[in-house]
């Protein structure tokens, strides 16, 4: 009985329908079914009681705690301007190393052509030695083959350092989804905490729920390997195999 | 192929523009000309004598799609080969950008010899057509 749940005087009540029965007294029969009824209802009742007052308490105390308040008032917005602070650093970072980049260039191709400039008047000038140069003549062959096929490794090593920048561009897209989804739970929290605001006799007009949408034309940004859908294409030769299947 | 024909380079990353336009030099394009989105594209496009267009997808303002739309829906431009470069790779946005008349497409992150071949695709394409 540890568990008995039933008010005390159910089991009273379920005693006089079956004496009722008993005697066969269908009047009584049919007020002891009305009592035992009545006695549910109002258990009912009280459970629903229950349930709305801890409804009550649940949203009173999400409307005092400092925490909700403070996420929607001051850390949400501050985790927006740290993202977007991380686009703006990695385009300075991004812009820097093109710089560099754009001015070294140049200079590589510049040596590679001088190397190859200073060749012919070079062997010339060295027949004209006639062997005086004590060694140095070899050395400084080597050193104009070196320079130029150095400058062209450097030219290389350049390009993929240019290319290798495109991660500003691909992080900051995804960057810039994050800060749309972080805006889009800010919005319903504040209309959380409003809710629950009115409920407690404030007049804040509350906004609508932001809906995030599923919709098949949201743009998807930059691939995220761990988050492939069935509809995601993986790379350019998926792209074009698709192209080419479609008369391209 | 002309290497003198004006590109427009259309992103709304700088350091993407950068990149592109570094490569188109590499390349042997050096006229070249850049907006961040659709709308401060099109009348750059509308007043110059444009040859060849190079644009993003994702874009504020307006997108590169419907920037391609923008540019077959005009008399004048109708005709400018576009081709696309962007992270966008679902399926139903290759067959958009198809269906809307992309020349090419290529999808972030590339290499300087992916953009080469598709811009020698295109122009090949076209000259075979002409």
């Amino acid at each position: 009985m540890a568990n008995n749940t039933f008010p005390p005087e159910s089991l009273q009540q379920a005693r006089a329908l079956v004496d009722s029965l008993e005697a066969g007294n269908e009047a009584d029969v049919h007020e002891q079914l009305d009592k035992l009824a009545k006695l549910r209802e109002s258990s009912l009742f009280h459970e629903l009681g229950k349930l709305t007052r801890e409804l009550h308490e649940t949203i009173n105390s999400f409307h005092l705690d400092a925490r909700i308040a403070a996420l929607t008032q001051t850390d949400i917005p501050d985790a927006k301007e740290r993202l977007n602070y991380v686009i703006t650093m990695t385009e300075q970072a991004a812009n820097r190393t093109l710089d560099a980049v754009e001015q070294s260039l140049p200079l590589s191709t510049q040596l590679q052509e001088r190397a190859a400039g200073l060749r012919a008047p070079w062997q010339q000038a060295r027949a004209a030695a006639n062997g005086a140069l004590n060694g140095v003549g070899d050395r400084i062959d080597a050193f104009i083959d070196e320079v130029e096929t150095d400058a062209v490794a450097l030219q290389k090593n350049l390009s993929d350092a240019l290319m290798a920048q495109d991660y500003q561009d691909l992080t900051g897209q995804i960057i810039r989804r994050v800060i749309t989804l972080v805006h889009d739970v800010e919005q319903n929290l504040v209309g959380l905490v409003r809710l629950s605001g009115q409920r407690m006799g404030g007049t804040a007009p509350v906004p609508e729920p932001v809906v995030v949408e599923a919709n098949a034309n949201v743009l998807e940004g930059p691939r995220v390997p761990t988050l492939d859908t069935i509809d995601s294409l993986k790379g350019q030769d998926d792209v074009d195999d698709l192209l080419s299947s479609l008369g391209f | 192929m002309n290497k003198d024909m004006k590109i427009l380079i259309v992103d709304d990353f700088s350091t993407m523009r950068r990149i592109i336009k570094n490569l188109l030099r590499d390349l042997g394009f050096n006229n070249t000309a850049e907006a961040d989105d659709g709308v401060t594209a099109l009348p750059i496009l509308q007043s110059g004598s444009f040859e060849f267009l190079v644009t993003d997808w994702n874009m504020p303002g307006m997108t590169g799609i419907d920037l391609l739309k923008a540019v077959r829906a005009d008399a004048k431009l109708a005709k400018l080969p576009v081709l696309m470069v962007t992270a966008e790779q679902k399926r139903d946005q290759i067959i958009e950008a198809a269906q809307a008349g992309v020349n090419g497409y290529i999808v972030k992150p590339f290499t300087a010899i992916t953009l080469k071949e598709k811009i020698d695709k295109i122009f090949e394409r076209l000259e075979a057509t002409a």
